[in-house]
């Protein structure tokens, strides 16, 4: 109090000692713990929500299971792995998984090009804004009832039925290939958007020159678009391998009597109680996805998701 | 094992911290199975104002789903016990769920209910403290799946059969064996429905009891190696005929009214639910059939053990008994109940029908010590039932 009492003395009052502004001045003076303080929330976040779960599946697929009482055993074993990786079932399952994933991620990108080409370089800008919102739609209804509105489409007297008899056709009915379907249906706004962005950075003068320089509409696709726009194709189709691996409510649906490595987990978890063993095969789709991303990492893709 | 895990404590509040269901489930494994065997309550105390229900969908209605459909409330006036109840959709998901701890009672099916009085889940229950127990039909008593060693496990609620269904236009002759969804499945090849269970294959070996007697099986749920490998065989068959497999029974009832499924398991609920003018008619054939009769259990850790005994007495009783078997779609276990429930709903479901129910065989839990009394050999268990099951749908 006796400093404030007498402030001829100073031409500026000395800021009062409070903890905020110590702290202030500290941080300000050591800028990396000050950027370590203000990202330390969200990282806490991240760590604990993302690792420790993580962490804490991963850990359990070296633990067991009582099989009567249910209980896990906190034992290290392999047993789980081994299962996994030699059981005829998992592979048989695992190749079915892959393979749909695979051909929903080809359908999907086929799709996807000619739409996404035609928003971002024919449609005026109105049109654009118009085909955007359209593609986005889908988006914004629940996945169930999406998926259950292609249940009732592929059903024996579904609408695809009516519509195909005429034509000697017939639905395909639950399986396979309805998943294959369905799971296209769902993921296509995944792989449109990244496209669509990947080609709207294409500048239309690159296009111009092709075509002056005599490069037919084929070869300027070929040698110009589309060597510009893959990692956006490579963006998109992380979304649809990786949502139609790990998709268990689809095939569930309209998948008849047909499982994928989803199902394999649900029903280790829920029907047979055993999470050790549901842990395991959930590394399935990790590991794939994981290999997945190494082998894309160097076309640039993930820059653009 | 010490080095490994951090205590259950902080294990435990690391899994609420990180709010995923995954560490929660693994924190659950953790807190470790304290044997010992409760004993049966000899005394009820006060009642302790709360109980806790765990139980299939449709069996503890308090008006909040139906406003019509209201059994809890009279309860809650009678006794003073305030219910909270949770419903399960599985056998397996109920008994994943008794393991929190966090109910008192559970309405358990049979393929359920021995893995919970193995676990220490569930407690003896001393039927003298139960007036209504004396009310229950005496074929529901004391069996092998509310029973272990002459001890009571709990009272019997309702019961029911996997009956066969089919479409009427589609399936002709009317089917009076199960060779229609096995030997014969090829003819609806695709339109063939059967329970997503491991329990289902119960259905096949039971079959086979009939079709292949040289397998010597006497009680479907005590299959040793060689038995469980002609069942399993039997359902790969199958499988290639299989439309889809059900375990929602929405997706069932749609299946049949569309046409994708002609015929398959099914129950009486879900044949009352069809709409009117799909051409379907069930059927028990000659083999028999599987059903489940539930059983109302108690917690070992019960944090009411006496509002849980209230509750036991009071779903038993012939009136509520009446009200919760009718909403589900079953017979009631109490002989009084029909004089409750609407006229010929009792008729529908055989209630009280010794002969219709000893032609069913009810679920049970197939474990290691053979069912049928077996002693030279081990039987499969029904975690090599579920090993088997994933198998079998490849």
């Amino acid at each position: 109090m006796s400093d404030t009492a007498a402030p001829a003395q100073q031409r500026v009052p000395a800021p009062r000692q409070s903890l905020a502004r110590r702290g202030s001045a500290f941080f300000s003076a050591h800028p990396r713990l000050r950027l370590g303080f203000l990202i330390s929330a969200p990282l806490l976040w991240l760590g604990i929500v993302y690792v420790v779960a993580l962490a804490a599946l991963l850990v359990t697929a070296f633990w067991s299971v009582d099989s009567f009482t249910g209980e896990i055993s906190q034992t290290w074993t392999f047993d789980n792995i081994v299962t996994v990786l030699t059981g005829s079932l998992y592979q048989t399952v695992t190749v079915r998984t892959v393979g749909v994933a695979l051909l929903v991620t080809v359908i999907d990108v086929l799709i996807a090009l000619p739409i996404a080409f035609f928003m971002a370089k024919v449609a005026g800008s109105r049109m654009q804004r118009v085909l955007v919102i359209a593609v986005l739609m889908p988006l914004w209804a629940s996945y169930l009832v999406k998926a259950y509105a292609w249940r009732s489409v592929l059903s024996q007297d579904g609408i695809l039925q009516w519509l195909l008899t005429p034509f000697g056709g017939s639905t395909p009915g639950y399986g396979l290939t309805a998943t294959v379907i369905t799971l296209s249906y769902l993921w296509l706004p995944y792989v449109i958007l990244p496209i669509y962005a990947g080609l709207e950075r294409v500048p239309d003068a690159l296009l111009e020159a092709s075509g002056d320089l005599g490069g037919k509409t084929w070869t300027t696709l070929r040698l110009v678009t589309l060597p510009l726009i893959w990692p956006a194709i490579i963006a998109g189709s992380i979304f649809s391998f990786s949502l139609s691996l790990g998709d268990y409510l689809t095939v569930n649906i309209v998948g008849g009597a047909n499982q994928m490595l989803g199902n394999l987990v649900y029903t280790n978890v829920g029907a047979a109680n055993n999470l050790p063993l549901a842990a395991a095969i959930a590394l399935i789709p990790i590991a794939i996805i994981f290999g997945y991303l190494a082998l894309v990492r160097r076309t640039g893709a993930l820059d653009n998701l | 094992m010490k080095r490994t895990m951090p205590p259950t404590r902080r294990h435990v509040a690391l899994a609420l911290l990180a709010a995923t269901t995954l560490a929660a489930l693994t924190a659950c494994g953790t807190s470790g199975a304290s044997s010992g065997g409760a004993k049966a309550a000899s005394t009820l105390g006060p009642n302790e104002g709360t109980v806790s229900i765990l139980a299939w969908p449709g069996y503890v209605e308090d008006g909040s789903n139906d406003p019509a459909v209201d059994w809890v409330t009279p309860f809650e006036n009678d006794t003073g016990c305030q219910v909270t109840s949770k419903t399960y959709g599985t056998s397996d998901e109920g008994f994943s769920l008794m393991k929190t701890g966090d109910y008192d009672v559970i309405a358990a099916s049979g393929d359920a209910s021995l893995r919970l009085v193995a676990a220490d889940l569930v407690a003896p229950v001393n039927t003298d403290l139960i007036p209504n127990y004396a009310g229950v039909y005496d074929f529901l008593k004391m069996q092998s799946w509310n029973s272990v060693n002459g001890v009571s496990y709990g009272v019997p609620h309702g019961y029911g059969a996997n009956l066969l269904m089919y479409n009427t236009d589609v399936v002709s002759p009317a089917p009076t064996s199960w060779d229609v969804v096995f030997d014969k499945g090829s003819a609806y090849k695709g339109k063939i429905t059967a329970y997503d269970s491991p329990i289902y294959i119960a259905d096949a070996a039971m079959y086979l009891m009939t079709h292949q007697p040289d397998l010597k099986i006497t009680n479907p749920y005590a299959l040793d190696e060689q038995q469980l490998a002609a069942a399993v065989t039997l359902l790969t068959e199958q499988r290639a005929n299989i439309g889809e497999y059900w375990s929602d029974y929405l997706k069932t009832i749609q299946s049949f009214e569309s046409g994708d499924t002609v015929v398959g398991t099914t129950w009486q609920v879900i044949a009352n639910s069809l709409t009117a003018g799909t051409p379907t008619a069930v059927t028990v054939p000659s083999e028999g059939v599987t059903g489940w009769s539930d059983t109302w259990m108690i917690a070992s850790k019960a944090k009411s053990p006496n509002c849980a005994y209230a509750w036991l007495n009071y779903i038993a009783s012939p009136e509520a008994n009446a009200q919760a078997t009718e909403y589900f779609g079953e017979a009631p276990s109490n002989q009084a109940a029909c004089e409750f429930r609407s006229a010929g709903s009792c008729e529908a479901y055989h209630a009280g029908d010794a002969d219709y129910a000893s032609k069913i065989w009810y679920w049970s839990t197939p474990i290691a010590e053979c069912l049928d009394g077996r002693t030279d050999v081990k039987c499969t268990d029904y975690a090599a039932w579920t090993t088997a099951w994933q198998q079998i749908k490849g």
